[in-house]
């Protein structure tokens, strides 16, 4: 883990190159190909797909597939199901961000010393980490079913946010732990010898130096669960009133239907909105990062 | 915060976190229908915890959905371990632009969604729809890109000396690889295993769209039987199977706990 925050944060590093005529005999290009064939049958060859069958009529009910232009498009922005969807998918995605790091990056700091009980505690966080989805969504069914708190227009997409959060803390626990452990004891001990109180030293040293912890949980959390579909399927299924109705959600309720079209509409927007944002939120982070 | 108030909070804190809807998960499988059907915190006032579980084993055919888990499982975390360190180790070693945009579009897999409804006819096209091995090229094809960047960066780290050494002592690509550098990738490997196993065994959305209704996996039978039939309402039986679902993984992670976390945190670095 720690590598790959590395490698997000320090990709322009990159060790001197070596001669190319020695690399192309001991790091021959023919190992690329069984993976490279793969990501282009399996992964870009349906992204491609997308851009053309959204224009189309493609359906359940007919064999025929006929273009229809931006037909598409124009019908889920008339009803307002795509500034809904993406809304609703927007705000789930930033609510689950903070509500994951601030988890995350809380129990890592109240954990950090290596005792019995903190290596318990951790262990026992990990769990919903291993569970599925789909099971955590179940079990906060229950768990908050006369409460009311599934049942709000307003509130239950923070409240499926905050379940989508407790799912993953104990990841975003770990990483921000690796991150703590890098941090030289030296640099902490200057701090303290300069008279800098613990609460400086935690938010003026510490904190800053695990920005690249930072800039991974943030990024997988925000991006990640743009994605998401199993916390809220069954916590909610997308309600109340198509509230909490994230994209993919919408997704497989109208290819249930046999609305082929559709579907591949929605999620050519959703790859093209995660398409978008990551691109801001990368730099962005990492900028916070050249300026310390 | 005072040394002697940590381990209270933190005892405090995983309980309520973690303890409250454990509890609600193994008190609810261990009641009776009638019991289970307002799912509360109380415990069931007779357990029936291995009755519900014998239910739910023949009742939803466990071991067929189980079956079908592990023919998807092992399969892909094989083909995205060997296929992306082997792809990981030369895009890592050969700096020219062109791996830099090989490398770029490898991992844009982490972030950017996979197509779920056109990868359904694509599939079709290809005569694979519905099958083992489709599901297993979709999944092939999503996380790869988690392992070239993981081993990718991991590689970096590796002084190429090594490598050297064996190559003097006229070695091969390919027995350089096997020999050198697949042993020492072993830690970011057990890693990408872990990750690629959660996502997986746990995936239910990406089987929905290629295998629903065909193959049975546990994620998917867990969701076509919680939604309608069966289980409705009979929070008993749904916790029960939760329980038999999560096992396995909490199986392996209790035994292999350690070696686990180090992965996840130290054994990167090392």
């Amino acid at each position: 883990m720690t590598s790959a925050i590395g490698t997000l944060t320090k990709a322009r590093v990159l060790p001197v190159a070596a001669p190319g005529t020695i690399t192309r005999r001991t790091h021959p290009l023919w190992f690329l190909l069984p993976a490279y064939l793969l990501l282009l049958i399996f992964f870009v060859l349906p992204t491609v797909y997308q851009f053309i069958y959204a224009f189309t009529d493609w359906s359940g009910f007919k064999a025929a597939i006929n273009p229809v232009g931006v037909d598409n498009f124009r019908q889920l922005a008339e009803n307002g199901t795509l500034f809904r969807a993406l809304r609703v998918t927007v705000v789930y995605a930033v609510l689950v961000a903070i509500f994951q790091n601030v988890l995350g990056f809380g129990l890592a700091v109240l954990l950090e010393r290596d005792t019995v009980v903190n290596r318990i505690a951790r262990t026992f966080l990990l769990i919903p980490v291993l569970m599925s989805a789909l099971a955590v969504g179940y079990i906060f069914q229950a768990l908050l079913k006369h409460t009311g708190l599934l049942a709000d227009t307003t509130w239950t997409i923070l409240v499926v946010s905050l379940i989508h959060a407790w799912k993953w803390m104990g990841l975003a626990m770990l990483i921000y732990l690796a991150g703590l452990k890098t941090i030289p004891e030296d640099v902490v001990e200057a701090a303290r010898i300069d008279g800098a109180s613990r609460w400086r030293t935690f938010w003026a040293i510490r904190v800053p130096l695990l920005a690249p912890a930072i800039t991974f949980n943030v990024a997988t959390a925000l991006l990640g669960s743009m994605n998401g579909f199993d916390v809220v399927q069954a916590t909610t299924g997308g309600g109340p009133a198509r509230t909490t109705e994230l994209l993919n959600i919408f997704i497989y309720r109208t290819f249930g239907q046999g609305l082929f079209a559709q579907a591949t509409t929605m999620s050519l927007v959703l790859f093209l909105l995660v398409a978008l944002m990551a691109f801001p939120v990368i730099t962005l982070l990492r900028r916070r990062e050249e300026v310390l | 915060m005072s040394r002697r108030l940590q381990p209270v909070a933190a005892i405090l804190l995983v309980a309520a976190l973690i303890g409250v809807p454990l509890w609600l998960v193994i008190a609810t499988a261990g009641k009776s229908r009638a019991e289970a059907i307002d799912p509360d915190l109380s415990p069931p006032t007779q357990w029936h915890l291995w009755d519900n579980l014998r239910q739910v084993w023949t009742a939803a055919d466990v071991p067929a959905a189980f079956f079908g888990s592990l023919l998807i499982v092992v399969p892909t975390v094989a083909g995205v371990l060997i296929l992306g360190s082997m792809a990981a180790w030369v895009l890592a070693r050969r700096t020219s632009r062109l791996t830099a945009a090989l490398y770029a579009l490898g991992i844009s897999g982490i972030i950017l969604p996979p197509a779920v409804v056109t990868v359904v006819l694509l599939l079709r096209q290809l005569g694979l729809a519905g099958t083992a091995l489709g599901m297993i090229g979709v999944y092939l094809g999503i996380y790869l890109s988690t392992v070239i960047f993981f081993v990718t960066g991991f590689v970096r780290t590796i002084p190429e000396a090594l490598e050297e050494a064996a190559r003097i002592d006229g070695a091969g690509p390919v027995a350089v690889f096997r020999r050198i550098v697949l042993p020492l990738l072993r830690p970011v490997l057990a890693t990408a295993t872990i990750l690629i196993c959660l996502y997986v065994w746990n995936d239910v959305f990406y089987a929905f769209f290629v295998v629903g209704g065909r193959l049975d996996t546990l994620p998917l039978n867990l969701f076509q039987v919680a939604s309608a039939g069966l289980y409705l309402n009979n929070w008993h039986l749904i916790f029960a199977y939760v329980i038999l679902m999560s096992l396995p993984l909490v199986v392996v992670f209790a035994v292999a706990q350690r070696k686990i976390i180090a992965g996840i945190t130290g054994g990167a670095v090392k």
